[in-house]
């Protein structure tokens, strides 16, 4: 008895629309983010996270209103990200239904943000979206959708976030991220052994067997996806399934 | 028209209490208007009452005592008049005589205890985050039918630590026991986010809205 693996659709957002990409060009379109919210509500999702993929990159504000819409859909958690850039942009987007929200590339820029973002709303709230790419033997940072490198080290970075205040990370290989050949685990396991905060696995699942060892040998408390799930590939039912064989604590559903 | 309050102090997440509540209320065939408010007037003739909190025990305190009146419309209603009464996250933690987080912070002593950060111990991260069991401590009205092994959301790192046996209403484990829920008499508390457990949270709330106590 024991806290359970989190199984989080992804919901990466353009234009109202939900797409996922193969290393995060060539957009592909899904649906509609609150038709798929609700098929996941209904699936027993156990988080949902919705990322405007576009906002950071074109310096514009996430739209609230497909927030709000897609929160109404929503009895679990629904973590929002995407061009958070201050504790006004984290706050107006709890203000329309989320729940946790997600900093990247600003929390890079100026790591106080993660700090102001907790003390306005309580470090639960925060998550610090990470996008990293190997480099030699260690693993550096990206923000802006992966476009842009920092030069900054993941697992120091992610000491700092939780220094800062950040409830959660969401870990995201930009190696594996579309080439559905699992979860960077070495990463993972990196991170994971460096905090002491949950860190959702994200980035290269491409088959119901690839969840459990993110969570088993990667550490991760949390396994994040889009398009195997978007696209029907796997259930909900089938990666609970497929996580319990392997070893890995489900919630029983329904 | 009967009215559940749902108290807006500036420390929660109303717009997903609001909606579960709603939804709770029309499952249990009663229609319900769902008041969010400070005003200490609607305490006094509102049905039930719910008090919702996110963040910081200390924090959430102030915003509470911040609202001239408020805290007496809640303790009259409550207390006084025995209003089935619902709190959710630091909205239970702020039921107790005191919490820990950055400090001590006076609580509102209706169910007496400390409030102090978990310590699940080595490998377990904090905050605890995510789905986990619900164990009955009581045979609670709220906490009836909520099927086989009913699993709810939790996000927090304070928690209870010292309530009374016979005011322990649910516990979960996370490398310890942990208090879940409280209870005595007309007052009903959560650690967990029922707005957030899909099936087990809208029954625990529809229980709620069909509550004698």
């Amino acid at each position: 008895m024991t806290l359970k693996t989190r199984i989080i659709p992804c919901l990466d957002v353009k234009d109202g629309r939900t797409v996922k990409g193969v290393n995060f060009v060539d957009l592909r379109d899904a649906g509609d983010p609150v038709a798929l919210a609700k098929a996941y509500d209904e699936q027993g999702a156990d988080e949902l996270c919705f990322l405007d993929i576009t906002a950071s990159h074109e310096n514009r504000g996430t739209l609230l209103d497909i927030v709000s819409a897609t929160a109404e859909q929503c009895f679990m958690p629904l973590t929002v990200g995407g061009g958070v850039r201050s504790a006004e942009n984290m706050l107006a987007l709890l203000r329309a239904g989320a729940d946790k929200v997600a900093v990247n590339s600003a929390a890079v820029a100026n790591p106080d943000v993660i700090s102001e973002c907790a003390a306005r709303a309580g470090r639960q709230c925060v998550v610090v979206a990470i996008d990293a790419r190997q480099s030699g033997d260690s693993w550096e940072i990206f923000t802006h959708g992966g476009r842009n490198p920092t030069g900054i080290d993941a697992i120091e970075f992610a000491q700092l976030a939780e220094t800062k205040g950040a409830g959660e990370i969401l870990l995201t290989s930009m190696d594996r991220d579309g080439t559905k050949s699992g979860y960077d685990l070495p990463l993972l396991k990196a991170i994971t052994s460096a905090v002491n905060i949950p860190v959702i696995a994200s980035g290269g699942a491409g088959k119901a067997d690839d969840l459990a060892p993110a969570i088993l040998t990667g550490g991760a408390s949390a396994v994040l996806a889009a398009s195997i799930f978007h696209f029907g590939e796997v259930t909900l039912d089938q990666a609970r399934k497929a996580l319990s064989v392997a070893g890995a604590p489900v919630r029983p559903f329904p | 028209m009967k009215t559940i309050a749902l108290i807006d102090y500036g420390s929660g997440n109303l717009h997903s209490a609001a909606r579960a509540l709603r939804v709770a209320s029309n499952e249990a065939k009663k229609t319900r208007e769902i008041r969010i408010t400070n005003d200490p007037a609607v305490l006094s003739y509102a049905d039930r009452i719910v008090l919702p909190g996110v963040g910081h025990f200390a924090d959430c305190a102030a915003n509470l005592r911040k609202h001239d009146g408020l805290i007496e419309g809640l303790e009259d209603a409550i207390l006084k008049r025995g209003v089935p009464f619902l709190g959710i996250c630091v909205g239970q933690q702020l039921l107790a005589t005191k919490g820990l987080e950055d400090g001590e912070t006076l609580g509102l002593n209706w169910i007496p205890g400390t409030v102090d950060r978990i310590q699940p111990g080595e490998g377990y991260a904090v905050p605890h985050m995510g789905w986990n069991a619900l164990h009955s401590q009581q045979n609670h009205p709220l906490l009836s039918d909520l099927g086989d092994d009913p699993h709810v959301y939790f996000t927090h790192s304070y928690a209870y630590r010292d309530a009374a046996d016979g005011h322990i209403a649910a516990t979960t484990t996370y490398g310890e026991p942990i208090i879940a829920a409280v209870a005595r008499d007309n007052i009903f508390a959560t650690q967990f986010h029922p707005e957030k457990s899909q099936r087990v949270g809208l029954k625990l709330l529809s229980n709620f809205v069909l509550w004698r106590p």
